[in-house]
């Protein structure tokens, strides 16, 4: 836990935000309402002896009470979709709409693709991209086993994704634009520290300064194919604020667009405007952090974005 | 010169959208939106308007992909455009395991209802015996699941047997 020293003076309670961090998570399941409805995905799992928690911030996300929710009906149907609770966040500020073009620029394993398809009905095109050709087939895999029939699977690095792939000959890149596109970024990974307790092992400013210069490129990138009006999601599953808020930051000086305030209802403190010897724009208060301490989750920080025309 | 000779041959590197029928047809052998659609509802009785804001693409042999977005015809440099749906160019063409499950619900026949222990077996990968008087042949095994009859999969009946196409990966011990 030593590189959290370094946010002792900026969480709200630093001991209970490191006592939280030291306990594991539950598992939780999100509900594929392409397939099922909550109630149907709690009869099935209470059909084979398994309680269900029911989260009060989000009626898709279950908690069942099983060290194995693979094994079951539920999942092997395509109804459930092991899924972290904060991990339901980015999709649901991100509010796809059916039959919208949407761009999810690190895409895999796919659970945060297959929400925004759920939520789509299905309808419309999700731009399922990574430069992972590893994590491609576990995306793939997801997309097939939940039914998603509204998802591309592209193979490129995110800082310079070609939208030559969609279009017509007679068509240029502002005919393929997307009206919305979900940066759920690569990233240190310290709000995973409850469920892979070696989050931290490798952990150096140096890498966290690497991961937030491939970061920067992807957000602008999103900028620069997303619709004047679209929305952008950026999130993070880290605290480092050189990956969170100075990404916005930097973001914000380069490409038009603005950092929007939402509603989020889960327990959680605004986006920093400043850290150790560095600040940040004023609109990245609107950014959302959320601690491990707060709900009894991961962590996690989501920010929403709003592209102004040029 | 025979019809084929004017045809081109299957690109196995692009998703290439199914003609509508075989008088639109310009690569050899591709099958046709029209006869993807006969098969459903004729092995079964899914109607087509299921399917009626679905297009059909081929990438690889034989592969047949159902999707429901907006893609340029032909499509290169992406790996997958919905979901893999039925395996054509052969003698019997066979439905993938995501097919049947995304569609199976609305199979009208050659489904078979198996009991709780039988499901267990079919999505371990098991064969089992079982006597079913329907046609041989791919059929889709379904199951209760919380008040709904819901798709397992792909099976193969012959012979009073009944075997699981169930793919590794996706095999469970429920």
């Amino acid at each position: 836990m030593e590189p959290f020293e370094r946010y002792r003076d900026v969480v709200d309670d630093y001991d209970a935000f490191l006592a939280a961090c030291e306990r594991g998570l539950p598992m939780a399941v999100r509900v594929n309402t392409l397939r099922a409805t909550p109630d149907e995905v709690v009869a099935a799992f209470e059909a084979e002896g398994v309680d269900v928690e029911r989260v009060d911030w989000h009626p898709h996300v279950l908690v069942p009470d099983t060290d194995s929710p693979g094994s079951t009906w539920p999942t092997y149907h395509g109804w459930a979709h092991g899924q972290e609770e904060v991990s339901a966040i980015p999709a649901t500020v991100l509010d796809p709409q059916p039959g919208e073009r949407v761009w999810d620029a690190c895409a895999a394993p796919g659970s945060k693709t297959t929400q925004l398809s759920a939520m789509m009905n299905d309808e419309g095109t999700v731009v399922a991209n990574d430069n992972n050709l590893g994590r491609l087939s576990a995306l793939r895999f997801n997309t097939e086993r939940l039914g998603v029939t509204n998802t591309v699977v592209t193979n490129q690095d995110a800082r310079n994704f070609s939208l030559k792939p969609f279009q017509d000959e007679d068509e240029d890149d502002e005919d393929v634009a997307f009206d919305r596109v979900l940066v759920d970024a690569p990233c240190s990974c310290e709000g995973t520290i409850r469920k892979n307790p070696d989050a931290l092992d490798n952990w150096n400013l140096g890498h966290v300064e690497q991961v937030a210069s491939v970061q920067k490129g992807i957000l602008r990138r999103a900028v620069q194919v997303t619709k004047p009006g679209g929305t952008i999601v950026y999130s993070t599953c880290t605290f480092a604020p050189e990956e969170n808020e100075a990404v916005l930051d930097h973001v914000l000086a380069e490409e038009p667009v603005e950092v929007v305030d939402y509603d989020l209802p889960l327990e959680h403190v605004d986006g920093l405007t400043e850290f150790e010897s560095d600040s940040y724009d004023p609109q990245v208060t609107n950014a959302k952090r959320v601690y491990p301490h707060h709900n009894d989750t991961g962590g996690f920080f989501t920010a929403k974005l709003e592209v102004t025309a040029e | 010169m025979s019809e084929n000779d004017q045809l081109e041959a299957n690109d196995g590197q692009q998703f290439d959208r199914l003609p509508e029928t075989a008088a639109d047809r310009e690569v050899e052998g591709r099958a046709t939106r029209e006869a993807v659609l006969d098969w459903w509802d004729e092995r079964f009785g899914v109607d087509p308007s299921v399917f009626e804001n679905h297009s059909f693409w081929e990438k690889g042999a034989g592969k047949v992909w159902v999707f429901a977005g907006d893609l340029p015809d032909p499509t290169r440099d992406v790996e997958a455009a919905g979901i893999t749906f039925l395996r054509t160019r052969q003698e019997h063409w066979k439905p993938t395991t995501d097919a049947a499950q995304r569609f199976g619900r609305h199979a009208t026949k050659n489904t078979i209802v198996l009991d709780d222990a039988e499901a267990k077996r079919f999505v371990a990968g098991d064969d089992q015996d079982l006597e079913w008087d329907g046609d041989w042949g791919y059929v889709v095994p379904v199951h209760d699941v919380a008040g709904r009859q819901e798709p397992l999969g792909v099976g193969l009946y012959v012979y009073d047997e009944l075997k699981s196409m169930v793919p590794k990966g996706r095999q469970r011990d429920v």
